[in-house]
């Protein structure tokens, strides 16, 4: 029905695999390197990757301070793993001159669940999905605190792993690693965007 | 095998950086790399220096561990799999079963289907690579030269996978049994290309890279991510060199940032010819 365009921020990171399982659900794409990439899009997937090397190039490349002032505005957003890391008020574990953009109040530990020998993956249940979600951690950050406002969608042996909080939605693992698109689905119906 | 599988697209788009200590380290994580490869001899002293080339010594390894955060490989030998038992012992994030140390065995690669530690492996062409990934590789990435800080043989070879994986989604479905065996590859492998048009694991470029543009030039070639060895540290300034190569790997297609960020790095490593290099790349099999 409409011309919107979901952004995946592209700086670094699993960006293909979210583009790949947006457009299974009938969204239009758009890959965001710089300011005038995030000016196009309705909406935006933040991806896993490495947290560090997508903070500096956030800043160098400019986006910080734009996508902040987005996030203000409203602009519906999905992080997943280091996308969570970048959007929470408080980052535990990370290098000093990290920077998060606050969006939502929580605090995550950097690889709260350990290195790639510790990565797991699990059968979660996921308010509004039927069946049951597989979820794979990688390195993953872990939530260790929740604001009030914070509406967690999932846990995983009871910590939160998915969580929204006005226009942000968060996750701990990677939807975008299974055929299953249910999550991106659900982020896009929420807002509206199909 | 998503696990597995999963750290490499969180590594695309990204740089990985060689380190042999850990200030190296912090100066790769400080330029924005998305994980390190901790080994004791850059490519390029492996070549000078000669003589047999080693899995790292743990202590060396732990102690690149103990000062990022970001992932840290290392390197097993060809086939040398209790090297790579070591590694994952050690709890490294990848083992890279490269031909840049001395083989260890002429004619098998490690089982890496036996690990919960993922692998990398180099390949030159496509028939190595689906060896490699029916080995249980979860990233190939090509060989090119390391250590000469030159890209030709990145190029060739990246350049010999992507073409070859274009011809097969052309073929038809008597032309893939020949083309198994051209490859001498596993068919149901072969058929997956041309059902896709792509490899089931990510590719991403190694060997060569010295420059932003070489970076940038791997990615448009097809690259997902680069690896980048004795480019770095073996360069006059290290780490604005990184810093750049980090920018061109993302905005790989954007000629105006290409030019910023490739301005005042200083000399490159001197790069060397080809005509009388040992050919890393020739080994495995």
């Amino acid at each position: 029905m409409s011309a919107s365009i979901v952004g995946v921020l592209a700086l670094q990171g699993a960006f293909v695999a979210h583009e790949r399982a947006l457009r299974s659900v009938g969204a239009s794409t758009l890959q965001v390197r710089i300011s005038a990439d995030l000016d196009k899009v309705q909406a935006l997937v933040m991806p896993g990757g490495e947290s560090t090397t997508m903070s500096k190039l956030l800043v160098s490349s400019g986006l910080f301070d734009v996508l902040a002032d987005r996030l203000h505005d409203g602009l519906p957003v999905f992080g997943t793993c280091a996308g969570m890391i970048l959007l929470a008020t408080e980052v535990l574990d990370g290098r000093e001159d990290q920077r998060s953009l606050g969006a939502i109040d929580v605090s995550v530990r950097r690889n709260g669940y350990g290195r790639q020998v510790d990565s797991f993956e699990t059968d979660i249940p996921v308010t509004g999905l039927s069946n049951p979600f597989h979820a794979v951690f990688i390195r993953a950050p872990k939530v260790e605190r929740l604001g009030a406002g914070v509406e967690v969608l999932a846990e995983c042996e009871g910590v939160p792993v998915l969580a929204r909080e006005g226009s942000v939605t968060v996750a701990s693992f990677h939807p975008e690693l299974t055929p299953d698109a249910r999550l991106h689905e659900q982020f896009l119906r929420h807002h509206h965007i199909i | 095998m998503q696990v597995k599988r999963g750290l490499a697209e969180m590594l695309k788009g990204g740089v990985i950086m060689d380190v042999v200590n850990p200030e190296q380290a912090k100066i790769a994580e400080d330029a924005g790399a998305c994980a390190v490869m901790a080994l004791e001899r850059v490519p390029a002293d492996i070549r000078r220096d000669g003589g047999v080339s080693r899995m790292s010594d743990p202590e060396m390894i732990e102690g690149i561990k103990a000062v990022t955060t970001i992932p840290v490989m290392a390197k097993a030998r060809i086939g040398h799999f209790v090297e790579a038992q070591i590694l994952q012992a050690l709890g490294v994030d990848y083992v890279d079963e490269s031909e840049v140390l001395t083989p260890a065995d002429e004619a098998h690669h490690i089982d890496k289907y036996a690990f919960t530690v993922p692998f990398v492996c180099g390949a030159t062409n496509l028939g190595e690579a689906l060896r490699r990934i029916s080995e249980g590789a979860c990233m190939i990435r090509s060989k090119g030269e390391a250590g000469t800080g030159n890209i030709v043989e990145a190029v060739r070879h990246l350049r010999s996978i992507l073409g070859d994986i274009r011809k097969i989604t052309q073929a038809d479905s008597a032309e893939l049994f020949q083309w198994a065996k051209v490859l001498q590859a596993p068919l149901p492998l072969v058929q997956e290309i041309a059902e896709t048009g792509k490899l089931q694991v990510p590719l991403f470029c190694a060997g060569g890279i010295a420059t932003p543009a070489d970076a940038a030039l791997a990615m448009q070639l097809g690259a997902e991510a680069v690896f980048v060895g004795s480019g770095i540290f073996k360069s006059n300034d290290p780490a604005p060199r990184a810093r750049a190569i980090v920018e061109a790997t993302t905005h790989f297609r954007d000629a105006d940032i290409l030019a910023k960020v490739s301005r005042g790095l200083g000399a490159p490593m001197t790069g060397i010819g080809m005509d009388d290099t040992t050919k890393f790349a020739e080994r495995g099999w």
